[in-house]
């Protein structure tokens, strides 16, 4: 019983703050400022990748240089 | 390495050969001698190529696996179909249970459920991620022949599962029926599925990783946690297929339906929005509506779907607050639902024509129109005084008809339609028209089947509350049977529609692999002077 009482007063206090935070920062993080030309981005990757060679046809992209993701074929 | 291959082989081949003779039941003594086959057939192979010289690394996508997956998700979706109308009509007319014990509606139930969830839905999930994820991350697949042993070790496990239902192994736990060694087995199984997946996502060349493939990596992640909890059990003998759960009454009900409810959320929810974040954006031809909202779709989605499993056990020994918080979690989980559901449908805005002119299109936003309805029906189903109606009885089926025919069924179904003329390298499907056949007697098939349902259901719940001026119940549970028995004639009648359309697609799909409507020369018109 005791490991029940622990562990149901510890979900109830500290484990649901950390949850309720770490959504709350998930979707805060979503609306910071330059997470628009990331999504962006992010949302046409499907429609870019039918070609046959698609491995040689990744397209050269702003976030792609940020992070230093520069084509291999390219080079 | 090829020594110790054939060293396993050859001792697999053995122990289960042994098995085979130990068992202590029929089910377990069937499984030894396929574990034997398969075993000796990996040895004998393993043996021919030995010296073959090694093939040279493939590039490109890896999509023979693929193809693969898109002929078993077709075949054992006719397979669960055909059965779950069989087991329908047989409610409907006892007379076709045969008094055998391999094929009443007890063994053949959960025959049907896992033949439709696992080996349909699962072998979608499995080819459909392939797909996607080396697609999504320009990359080819992760781990060489792994996703080879993903698909045919899933085979495995279904043909396990579905031989141990007839035979009469199960744990009793619904959609966790298969036995201690099966889930072993599915264990490893999907470890490899995990390892092929994460490893494609590592050694991606885009920055990001797109949305569906999140929804596909939390399906794969959740199902394995899900999966090993719940069948903790202990095998009363290694040569037999009986175990005995390690949790015990209530504890063990709500492990059960914690796995159950999140088999819904996170195998038939999230998996499909993995499919469904691909597919329509590219069979639309156009980005989601909004990429902020699918993230917090996701979020949510994950966040709240854990916790609403305690809603099937409204009305039992489990705490009062838990029954509560299973309620609350399901009504709050209607909010993401919806933002995933608006979020495919506007996917199409300023696109909305393409519906007159693609079937395909027309089937993955119906069956967008179902996860909506689905999702809308289910929390108020959690709600404690909706539900004290509606446990137990047929709407209850009929609710999860819908979710399984309309979303997961109809997504799947567009899926497969999208991805056989890519794989087989053929310029556009057999027949436009037998999709447009195959989506009207899907969908009218749907209705039939979760109106004969509500009816039914409503006034059996009705019946049974049902009291006299002393207190008394008016009716017996036989009377409630008999007048159900219209309703259960139309349920399999829709099941019917819908089996049809499903092998109208099989036809369809067939005929566009074999590339029939292609291999016709083009015929030289003369077209006179004048």
């Amino acid at each position: 019983m005791e490991h029940y009482s622990f562990l149901r007063g510890f979900a109830d206090s500290w484990g649901l703050l950390a949850m309720m935070l770490f959504f709350i920062g998930a979707i805060v993080l979503l609306f910071r400022p330059g997470a628009k030309e990331m999504h962006d981005n992010a949302a046409s990757i499907p429609l870019r990748d039918d070609t046959p060679d698609r491995f040689t046809n990744v397209q050269e992209t702003p976030a792609r240089k940020k992070n230093g993701l520069e084509l291999e074929d390219a080079k | 390495m090829e020594i110790f291959k054939l060293a396993a082989f050859a001792f697999i081949a053995l122990f289960a050969a042994m098995a085979a003779n130990f068992a202590h039941d029929l089910a377990y003594a069937v499984h030894g001698i396929i574990i034997m086959l398969v075993a000796a057939y990996m040895f004998w192979r393993t043996l021919t190529r030995l010296g073959e010289p090694k093939p040279l690394p493939e590039t490109g996508y890896k999509d023979d696996v693929i193809r693969a997956g898109v002929i078993a998700t077709a075949f054992w979706g006719v397979v669960g179909f055909l059965v779950g109308t069989y087991i329908a009509f047989q409610l409907a007319f006892p007379a076709l249970n045969f008094d055998l014990p391999f094929t009443t509606f007890g063994r053949l139930r959960p025959l049907h459920t896992s033949a439709v969830i696992f080996a349909f839905g699962g072998n979608a999930l499995i080819c459909t991620s392939f797909y996607i994820v080396q697609r999504t991350s320009a990359a080819r697949l992760w781990g060489g022949n792994l996703s080879w042993f993903v698909f045919w070790g899933y085979q495995l496990f279904i043909v396990l599962a579905a031989t141990g239902y007839l035979l009469g192994a199960t744990q009793s736990k619904e959609y966790a029926e298969p036995e201690w060694y099966v889930d072993i087995w599915l264990t490893l199984v999907w470890l490899a599925y995990l390892a092929v997946f994460m490893g494609t996502i590592i050694k991606r060349k885009e920055p990001h990783i797109y949305v569906a493939n999140w929804f596909l990596l939390s399906f794969i992640v959740t199902v394995a946690m899900l999966h090993v909890v719940n069948n903790l059990s202990l095998p009363v003998s290694i040569f037999g297929s009986k175990s005995v759960q390690l949790f015990a009454g209530v504890q063990d009900a709500l492990t059960q339906w914690w796995y159950g409810h999140n088999a819904v959320g996170f195998f038939l929810t999230a998996g499909f929005l993995g499919m469904m974040y691909y597919f329509v954006p590219k069979q639309a031809e156009r980005p989601v509506y909004s990429y902020k909202l699918s993230i917090i779709h996701f979020w949510a989605l994950i966040f709240l779907y854990i916790w609403a499993g305690p809603h099937h056990l409204h009305y039992t020994a489990l705490p009062d607050w838990a029954q509560t918080l299973g309620m609350v979690f399901s009504i709050m989980l209607w909010m993401p639902s919806w933002g995933g559901m608006i979020n495919g449908l506007m996917t199409l805005s300023g696109a909305w024509d393409k519906l007159r002119t693609d079937p395909i299109l027309r089937m993955m936003v119906i069956s967008l129109a179902f996860y909506g309805m689905s999702t809308f029906e289910g929390p108020m189903m959690s709600i404690k005084v909706v539900n004290s109606l509606s446990h137990y009885t047929d709407w209850t089926i009929g609710h999860v008809h819908s979710g399984a025919l309309g979303w997961n069924g109809m997504i799947t179904f567009g899926a497969l339609y999208f991805l056989v003329p890519r794989l087989w390298n053929r310029e556009r499907l057999y027949s436009l028209s037998m999709v447009n056949w195959h989506f009207w007697l899907a969908t009218i098939g749907i209705v039939f089947y979760a109106s004969s349902m509500w009816v039914t259901g409503i006034m059996e719940g009705l019946m049974w509350r049902a009291v006299d001026d002393q207190g008394f119940l008016i009716n017996s549970f036989v009377d409630t049977v008999e007048a159900k028995f219209p309703m259960y004639v139309v349920r399999g009648l829709g099941g019917v529609l819908y089996l049809t359309g499903a092998i109208i697609m099989v036809i369809n799909l067939w005929l566009t692999a074999r590339g029939v409507h292609e291999q016709k020369p083009t015929a030289l018109r003369a077209v006179p002077a004048e």
